[in-house]
Order: structure tokens, then C-alpha cells, then sequence
């Protein structure tokens, strides 16, 4: 009998997932109908509140580029994100390994870090020209933080005497690190990465507002002149689509890579 | 005739000093003693005497200021890097890793060949009754289990040397009692010399062959007693009036009557 339980549950969703989802998508649905009902009832003008339905109209724009603007925006996000998580881990290994590396720059990051980022932004332009660049750079700069501080945190939360338990062995420094230092980081490496990845959307729409010729960003001030409030809000829907599918990813990796009980909520 | 066993361990004059900035602490001034091949010790003392100190000296950890800590003898041939195994008082299993993969760390880490040390590590799983557990994570497993995994890992390895830091010190009474019993089953099976650090006096007395007793502030070594209780030891000779008199001295030594 056990048996059977154990086959059923490896195709079946649990009932107790079934409903957590259920409810989750009830409540996204419901959103959306309330959405619905105050504009259709509350006669609400179109260019202060589109309805849902005009506002998925307006993906039938053609001067809209909405797959090219999406594109790019998009490329912006995970270009800039790829480097905050390459660029924040390598960082945060390097500390692991020379204590004085991290007391000698860990300050200056912090110093650099209280730059607001959005006050960077016309000097990137200066630097990289208009484009993806500055915005992929605007992207990094937010998210990169969040990632070398909660990787760092991780290096140092091994317990001390696992280290002593390898030592012991005469363990090298890289069997050290592979088998016991990074995936003890791993967990908190993953919440800093989830933190960066909601940033780096951030970061991305603020550079294409700054300056820009492309994207969801630019697209939103251009039709902002014309009150073009339901393409507004597809290009909002849209960067949130992306901000959600990035989310997703980090997710789905963490899930792939660290067992339940190690996990940092 | 006695025939005179040459020491696996020989500690004498040993000195330790931690120096913080100007602040000196002095965290074993002068232990001298010998353990025999196979013997199981007791250290036992009051927290911040020195005892935890003194395995790390032993395993390697840390250097000393003063005196001497050999192991090894002509018979019984010691190489640091690959003959100790520890045990503390957390269990210290790799969360990420399945209870066999944690046992199986130390022979990573030591290049040992694979398909005979997942046999050993089964082997020892069976030993320390965690059969069928293999393939669970440490989380799945109670914290006397954990411990069990984690005697297991100090084994796979076949060290001489077994530097236990009050292994049992985590788990509820009952347990504890139960993990001495099995530690002796599992010194009796496998030979190893281990010592074993606690401040359980009643512990220290029923597990050792030997007790040496350290007194806090400042820490030094108080006495190095033989403990003379029929073997095999069951907990019935916790009851016997030889069980209370090794106790008695302990608490004595200790300052605590």
C-alpha cells in the first residue's frame, strides 16, 4: 500500500499544492475583475484608469514595437543582473580568501554604495552613449550590492568547526572551499540573488527614463505625451512579466541546487 | 614481569597561552600525561579549563607555547594528516549532503578509494545502527541519529585517533546514556584510542579507562586517575560503591562537595 502512495506521488501535484495554487490564482483573477467592474461601473475616463480589455488592446499597436522594446529592456534586466551575480560572488570569494581584501575594500564599497544610483545615470550616458549599455550598467549598479553583501555573510556563517573538522584532514584550501564553504553560502548567495533580481528591473526602467531610445522605459514617456494611458499599462505589465519570469528562474535554480532544510527564507 | 607498552600519546610540560592584543589568558599551564594504544580517556573539567584546548593541540589545530604533545609510537605509527577523526558537540552534518555522503567526507578529503570506502561507510552506518538511513538528510534524522552519522564520519577513515568534544553534550539524558553505552561497543569493536572530552563526571567516570581531571582559573591539570571498574561496563556499575568513589574524588578535585 505504501508503494502505491509512493508511485501516485511521483506524478501527482499534492492536494496541498493544489490549493495554495488555486487560491493564488483566485486571487490574481479577482484583482483583475475588481479592475474590470470600477472601470466599466465607475465611469472612470480611459486615460486616468484603462480597462483590462483596452489596455490588452493596445498590444494590437503596431507603432508600439512592443516584442523590440520588450527585447531590449529584457536584455538590459538579465545583462545587468548576470554581471551584479558574477561580479558580487567573485567579490565576496575573494574576501573569503584574503581578510585584508575585504577590510580594505568592503568600506569603500559601502561608501559607494550610499551614491544614490538614479544620480549616476546622466554620467553613464556621458560615458556609454544612449543605448542598452548605460541602462544594462544602471541595472548592475542597483543590483549588485545585495548580492556581494548577503554572499559575503554567507562565506563567514560557516560553522568554525567544520573548518577545524576539515582541517584536521589537512584539507586543501580549493577541497575546503568546494565541499564546504560555497555550497554553506549557497543559501544565502540565492536571497541575495532574489533581492538583486527584483532591483536590477528597477534599475534597468529608471536608465531608460533617464535617457534612452529603446525599450519599456522609453516607450512609456513617449506615449505619456499623448495620454496613452492603456499602453502605459501594457508596458507596466510587461516589465513585470519580465521582473516575474527573472524571479522565477532564480527560483527554480535555487530549488534545483540547495535541499528544502538548508534554504534562507 | 610487566611488560612496559609504550605510550601512543605523550603530552609533558605542555603550555598554552592565548594572547588577545595586551590581554593574556592562560588556557593550560603544565599538563603531563601518557595514553596507552586503544585506551579510551576521559578529560573532564569545568568549562574554560582547557579541555578543548588541549584536543586542538592534539589534533593539530593549534600550536603551544611550552612543553611537548607527541603522538605515535614505534608500534603504533601516527600521521597527522590522515589519523584523526573528530567528533564535537554539535553533529556538524553537511545539510546539502545524504547521511552516506556525510560520512564519506573525510575519505574525499583524503583521496581514499571510492568503493571501498562507501562499503566502510556503510559498514560503520550499520555499526552505529543507522542501517536503511543512508540515503536520508540530516534533517530527517533525530539529534542522537546526528551524532551516530557523525561518530560514523570520525571512522571512515580508520584514524588511530579519535578526539571526541563533549559529543553527547547536546542530547537529552536518556539519549546520552544510551550513546555512552554504544561508544564503548564501538571502542570495544574497533581499537581506536579515543579521547573524550566532557563535563559529565558520572560520563567521564563510566566511559573511561582513565580520568584525568582539569580545575579552572587557572587552568591545570589536577589528577590523572585510573578508573579500575569491571568490564564489561553495564549501567548497573553507575549504582556500585567503586562507581561513587572515582565520583566522589572527581567532585572533590573539582572543589564542588
Amino acid at each position: 500500500m505504501s508503494d502505491a502512495t509512493k508511485s501516485r506521488a511521483a506524478w501527482q501535484i499534492p492536494p496541498e499544492a493544489v490549493r495554495r495554487y488555486t487560491l493564488a490564482i483566485a486571487a490574481h483573477a479577482a484583482l483583475i475583475l475588481i479592475w474590470y467592474l470600477v472601470v466599466t461601473y465607475g465611469r472612470i475616463p480611459t486615460f486616468v484608469l484603462p480597462s483590462p480589455v483596452a489596455t490588452i488592446a493596445s498590444l494590437g499597436g503596431s507603432n508600439y514595437h512592443w516584442i523590440g522594446n520588450t527585447l531590449v529592456t529584457a536584455s538590459e534586466i538579465f545583462g545587468g543582473y548576470f554581471l551584479s551575480v558574477v561580479i558580487g560572488v567573485a567579490i565576496a570569494i575573494l574576501f573569503s580568501w584574503s581578510r585584508t581584501a575585504e577590510e580594505t575594500a568592503m568600506p569603500l564599497l559601502v561608501t559607494l554604495n550610499m551614491i544614490p544610483k538614479v544620480a549616476l545615470g546622466p554620467l553613464f550616458i556621458v560615458w556609454l552613449s544612449y543605448g542598452i549599455m548605460p541602462n544594462t550598467i544602471m541595472a548592475f549598479a542597483i543590483s549588485f550590492f545585495p548580492i556581494l553583501l548577503n554572499t559575503t555573510r554567507g562565506f563567514r556563517e560557516v560553522e568554525p568547526e567544520l573548518l577545524e573538522l576539515v582541517r584536521s584532514l589537512h584539507s586543501s584550501k580549493w577541497q575546503t572551499f568546494v565541499k564546504i564553504q560555497l555550497p554553506s553560502a549557497l543559501p544565502y548567495i540565492f536571497s541575495g540573488m532574489k533581492v538583486g533580481a527584483i532591483l536590477a528591473v528597477a534599475g534597468a526602467i529608471v536608465g531608460e527614463f533617464l535617457g534612452s531610445a529603446r525599450g519599456l522605459g522609453y516607450l512609456m514617456l513617449q506615449v505619456q505625451v499623448t495620454l496613452d494611458t492603456p499602453a502605459m499599462f501594457m508596458a507596466v505589465i510587461l516589465i513585470t512579466l519580465v521582473g516575474v519570469v527573472l524571479y522565477g528562474a532564480v527560483l527554480g535554480l535555487e530549488r534545483l541546487v540547495i535541499v528544502r532544510d538548508a534554504r534562507v527564507n | 614481569m610487566n611488560a612496559v607498552v609504550e605510550p601512543f600519546i605523550s603530552v609533558s610540560g605542555l603550555r598554552k597561552v592565548y594572547r588577545k592584543r595586551d590581554a593574556e589568558f592562560l588556557a593550560i599551564s603544565d599538563a603531563s600525561f601518557e595514553v596507552a594504544p586503544g585506551e579510551l580517556v576521559s578529560l573532564v573539567g569545568p568549562s574554560g579549563c582547557g579541555k578543548t584546548t588541549l584536543l586542538k593541540v592534539l589534533a593539530g589545530l593549534q600550536g603551544y607555547d611550552a612543553g611537548q604533545a607527541r603522538i605515535g609510537s614505534t608500534t603504533h605509527p601516527f600521521d597527522p594528516s590522515r589519523d584523526i577523526g573528530m567528533v564535537f558537540q554539535q553533529a556538524l552534518l553537511l545539510k546539502w549532503r545524504r547521511v552516506l555522503q556525510n560520512v564519506l567526507l573525510p575519505a574525499e578529503i583524503l583521496g581514499l578509494p571510492f568503493r571501498e570506502s562507501r562499503e566502510r561507510a556503510r559498514d560503520l552506518l550499520a555499526m552505529v545502527g543507522l542501517s536503511g538511513f543512508e540515503d536520508k538528510y540530516p534533517y530527517e534524522l533525530s539529534g542522537g541519529m546526528q551524532q551516530r552519522a557523525a561518530i560514523a564520519r570520525a571512522l571512515v577513515h580508520d584514524p588511530k585517533l579519535i578526539l571526541m568534544d563533549e559529543p553527547f553534550g547536546a542530547l537529552d539524558a536518556l539519549t546520552r546514556e544510551k550513546m555512552n553505552l554504544e561508544l564503548l561497543k564501538i571502542w570495544k569493536q574497533s581499537g581506536k584510542t579515543i579521547l573524550f572530552v566532557t563535563h559529565g563526571i558520572s560520563e567521564a567516570v563510566f566511559l573511561g579507562t582513565r580520568v584525568i581531571v582539569f580545575t579552572a582559573g587557572p587552568a591545570r591539570m589536577a589528577d590523572n586517575i585510573l578508573i579500575e571498574l569491571p568490564e564489561p561496563r553495564t549501567l548497573d556499575i553507575k549504582t556500585t560503591e567503586l562507581f561513587g568513589e572515582y565520583s566522589r574524588r572527581i567532585y572533590h578535585l573539582l572543589g564542588m562537595e
